[in-house]
């Protein structure tokens, strides 16, 4: 397995920092994004811009472009406990850009000028809810691509689980806004388990209140391509993320996560871990990490990782972290990115043991993902998360299910 | 009784200038019932027998024939060789992150056998491997081999060892880097497995040390790849007396 790439930047180094951030007029670079609601304001893109250039501009169906988002062939199911609000409102509704996110790219920006009405979700101050609220979108039809937006709030204080969950067939662009104001504690997931015809580009962007904790948990598995684009910032000091990811490509898939944690508040903490597994030709996962330490941001921490597993052979990870950093009054910062083929001393030493070939690359995989699983902490979606993993190995790498 | 039969064994490895001959022709038979310790110098070969007879992809059987009770081995793929009474203890066993022991020991045993082992008798046994082997409760929830210090890495072979109870154990220098406390657990381990009777081993070690706590029947110096001599208990004593140097020189020469 490769390397490690730990470029630990910890109180030890602290001086070194400081000595290398620029004090003076300085060149924003693409960690500065320029958004607007306004699509005219971002070009189509061609795929030679850095934060297009992974893309497979070809299969997004013109969702880049000019494609109508008009197609309403999905349904929604909500289950969520009684003190949780969650339903339809207008576009009118105060919570619709209330987590200050402004559309980083055309296709956000689209989805923005498109969408009519919102899915709201409140967990109203103070409450501490353990059922986990859950949205399901079931895509019908991929023919018609539909457009969508999302805003959870989690009310000061209050405790709770929202799970986001998307399958079916579709072509589906949205805006997911996270609210949390102060010392608010949310799980999120989102799940991308959709049927192999499906496109998804998502932008989902969270506000963190002072002393507020947000779990933000990404989960990939279906779609021929899901562009997903993750970003945080901070209302206040001492805000918390978590941001938990877990992916699985077969053959021809085009799975890519965009993250993006723009530390604006001193005393803050981030925490980015995503593992991925891929297999067959043509799957492909990326990966991209993006820390920004504002001036401000002084006492802060983060780390970041990415890990990949790469179990057969036409199978291609791409993973870069980027960390800027603009005050070295730091906490700690570091990042970390390996890919890996499968382990063949590992195989040898469980198939020493009796254990058959596909029992033993199974074992691996879970083994893999295990820590992954269970810092997500819920135990009815760590199962069925296993089972995934599980439907993945059996189905794709020709292994039986297992008994 | 059952007998792990080594004739004429050649085996080579890839390396950047072409494949290299490790072993060039290794005869040797084990009963069950006997131990047989292979000694030698550092590159004669003594890892390579034991890697070759457990199946590792690296090394290449170019010639001869490994057979158990008559059953050709060397067609038998890895997992296959474990299920037919083999196991191979490790010099440097491997790190499994995220697979738990307890998991990890579990699954072996349920391949091994064909069945999972009941429940409340599997956890018992397993608890009493590990105290005779001074090994703390908490392993079984640890990942296999992760963070594991050299000696307990050890300790988790000869627990498998006991616990998957096969035919045949090849134990890969087992004993280095053990301190003498370590040492004498480890080889209480494999003389437990060994007085259930019916059982062979084969003890590759490079020091003598060992063999004053496990007895061989059989001691087989190793030099360039083949048996250069062979006697009983008596010719590791010599050996800890002279050293390797007279078979090297003779290895030399001829």
């Amino acid at each position: 397995m490769a390397d490690a790439n730990p470029h630990p930047t910890g109180t030890a180094s602290r001086d070194n920092v400081a000595a290398a951030v620029e004090t003076g007029d300085v060149v924003l670079s693409h960690l500065h994004p320029q958004g607007s609601f306004e699509p005219a304001d971002h070009a189509v893109p061609t795929g030679l811009e850095e934060i297009w250039r992974f893309t497979p501009l070809k299969r997004l169906r013109g969702l880049h472009d000019d494609a109508t988002l008009t197609g309403d062939a999905y349904t929604v199911q909500v289950d969520a406990d009684p003190a949780v609000t969650a339903g339809s409102v207008g576009a009118d509704d105060p919570a619709r850009g209330s987590s200050g996110y402004v559309p980083a790219d055309r296709i956000s920006a689209r989805a923005w000028a498109e969408t009519d009405r919102l899915f709201s979700v409140v967990i109203p101050r103070e409450a501490v809810v353990d059922k986990p609220t859950t949205i399901s979108l079931k895509g019908l039809d991929a023919e018609k691509a539909g457009a969508g937006h999302v805003v959870i709030t989690a009310e000061p204080f209050s405790r709770s689980t929202v799970v986001l969950d998307y399958s079916g067939s579709a072509t589906w662009v949205d805006n997911v806004e996270i609210v949390l104001g102060d010392g608010a504690q949310l799980t999120f997931l989102s799940v991308q388990d959709w049927d192999d015809d499906a496109v998804h580009v998502t932008s989902q962007h969270a506000s963190i209140g002072r002393d507020a904790a947000l779990r933000h948990v990404a989960v990939t598995f279906g779609g021929d391509l899901v562009r997903f684009s993750a970003s945080c910032d901070y209302t206040g000091p001492g805000g918390e993320i978590d941001m938990l990811g877990l992916y699985f490509a077969d053959a021809g898939q085009h799975l890519e996560h965009r993250l993006f944690v723009d530390h604006d508040a001193p005393h803050t903490r981030s925490n980015v871990d995503y593992k991925g597994a891929l297999q067959g030709q043509g799957a492909h996962t990326v990966w991209i990490g993006n820390i920004l330490i504002r001036k401000v941001a002084e006492g802060i921490e983060t780390y970041e990782s990415n890990r990949n597993l790469v179990l057969t052979d036409g199978a291609r990870a791409d993973s870069v972290p980027n960390l800027e950093i603009e005050t070295g009054e730091i906490h700690g910062a570091g990042h970390a990115s390996t890919t890996g083929r499968f382990d063949d001393e590992q195989l040898f030493y469980l198939r020493s043991r009796g254990i058959a070939e596909d029992e033993a690359r199974r074992l691996v995989v879970h083994g893999f993902f295990a820590d992954i699983i269970r810092k997500i902490g819920i135990p009815e979606v760590q199962e069925r998360l296993l089972a995934s993993v599980e439907a993945e190995l059996s189905t794709t790498v020709g292994l039986p299910v297992a008994t | 009784m059952a007998t792990l039969e080594i004739r004429d064994l050649h085996v080579s490895v890839d390396t950047e200038d072409g494949a290299k001959e490790i072993l060039r022709g290794v005869d040797l038979t084990v009963k069950s019932g006997e131990t047989h310790a292979i000694m030698g110098p550092n590159g004669s070969g003594k890892s390579t027998l034991a890697y070759s007879i457990a199946g590792h992809p690296k090394y290449a059987v170019t010639g001869g024939s490994v057979h158990l009770d008559r059953v050709d081995v060397l067609e038998m793929s890895v997992d296959e060789r474990a299920r037919a009474g083999l196991f191979l203890a490790m010099q440097y066993p491997v790190e499994v992150p995220g697979v738990s022991v307890s998991n990890f020991l579990r699954t072996a045993k349920t391949a091994i056998d064909g069945e999972a082992p009941k429940l409340r008798t599997w956890v018992k046994q397993v608890n009493e491997v590990m105290d005779n082997l001074s090994m703390d409760r908490d392993f079984a929830s640890r990942n296999v081999n992760e963070g594991f210090s050299g000696g307990e890495k050890k300790r988790h072979e000869i627990a498998q060892l006991e616990l998957l109870n096969p035919t045949f154990a090849i134990l890969d220098e087992t004993d280095s880097g053990l301190d003498i406390d370590a040492l004498r657990v480890v080889a209480d381990g494999v003389n437990r497995f060994s007085a259930q009777g019916g059982r062979g081993v084969l003890l590759i070690t490079h020091y003598t040390r060992i063999l004053r706590y496990i007895q061989p029947d059989f001691v087989h110096v190793f030099v360039n790849g083949r048996v250069a001599e062979q006697g009983g208990a008596e010719l590791a004593e010599r050996l800890e007396a002279e050293g390797y140097d007279r078979y090297s020189k003779a290895g030399a020469a001829s």
